[in-house]
């Protein structure tokens, strides 16, 4: 079965046809659900909601979007509401913006090129960053959704989507310049 | 213009979204400092897009474990909502047994009543 038979199975109730929807979006839920939490522990929580959630609403699914953008907006949700609830457990305001100090990162070239190596410290520094930045640079500027589909499911405002896009991407630049500048003096 | 006012545009800029302004273009053509910004921006972007195909490896088992963790998920719902279908109809036979008795006494009492007022 392809996919779209797959979601018509899966509409009536067919939960092997889901099961094979899981298996074939994993890695790309787990990859979103990773990089908007930050960390390996939360996106196990937080893939296992996203499918659940999509599991109760595969009816409502209308295929005008793709299945996998479908499945980035309820992980995106998923994972928005668990690193709140995380934030509240650990008694930090929401609003606190913490300066993002990656201690990992070794040397960053000044003019950042796309190698391999470069994008892994990439990946490093978005986890540096504060959630509520984090998700928001990660869902337009890596998965590149609309500014009103971001707002949506974070709750917010699109002009406060946008400001909070600016700021994540002023601190990555930051992040990367500070660290080529800790090379460039050890040269 | 300033730099930090060019700072401000440079989302729009880089995606093309900002509206023209010649004084913002003046500024930028004659500034090495913007210039190197936006070459900046434009890297950083095109990084945090290829990120988008940098697929990260799950745990081993993870899949197997969110499979179990579904099915469980659905199990325990379904469980919740044939309680609350038991409870419902409960209430509902519970009410109708509740309105049959009390139309019942009433039907009593008025039987019982009637034949005093007639001989009244």
């Amino acid at each position: 079965m392809d996919q779209a038979e797959l979601i018509v199975a899966a509409q009536r109730g067919d939960r092997s046809a889901f099961d094979e929807l899981v298996r074939q979006t994993f890695v790309d839920t787990f990859t979103l659900a990773r990089r908007i939490t930050g960390n390996e522990e939360d996106a196990r929580d937080v893939v296992q909601e996203a499918y659940f959630r999509a599991w109760r609403g595969i009816g409502k699914f209308r295929g005008e979007a793709q299945f996998s953008t479908w499945m980035y907006r309820i992980t995106a949700n998923a994972a928005t509401t668990h690193v709140k609830r995380r934030q509240r457990q650990r008694a930090e305001p929401l609003d606190e913006v913490a300066e993002p100090i990656d201690h990992r990162l070794e040397g960053q070239p000044a003019a950042m090129a796309e190698s391999g190596a470069e994008l892994d410290r990439l990946s490093d520094a978005l986890d540096e960053l504060p959630p509520k930045l984090r998700n928001v640079v990660v869902l337009k500027d890596v998965y590149d959704l609309p500014h009103e589909a971001i707002a949506e499911e974070l709750g917010i405002t699109v002009t406060a989507a946008k400001v909070r896009l600016h700021r994540a991407r002023r601190k990555l630049r930051d992040v990367l310049e500070a660290t080529g500048e800790v090379e460039s003096r050890a040269v | 213009m300033q730099c930090d006012d060019v700072d401000l545009l440079m989302p729009g800029l880089v995606d093309g979204t900002a509206p023209s302004a010649p004084e913002v273009d003046e500024h930028i053509a004659s500034c090495l400092r913007c210039q190197a910004e936006l070459v900046r921006y434009r890297r950083l972007l095109r990084a945090l897009r290829l990120l988008r195909t940098r697929y990260l490896e799950p745990t081993p088992g993870l899949l197997a474990d969110t499979l179990v963790s579904l099915e469980e998920a659905v199990e325990r719902e379904l469980a919740r909502s044939a309680r609350s279908r038991r409870i419902a109809y409960a209430a509902a036979i519970g009410g109708t047994a509740m309105t049959a008795a009390a139309t019942a006494a009433v039907l009593i009492a008025r039987s019982r009543r009637g034949p005093e007022r007639l001989a009244g």
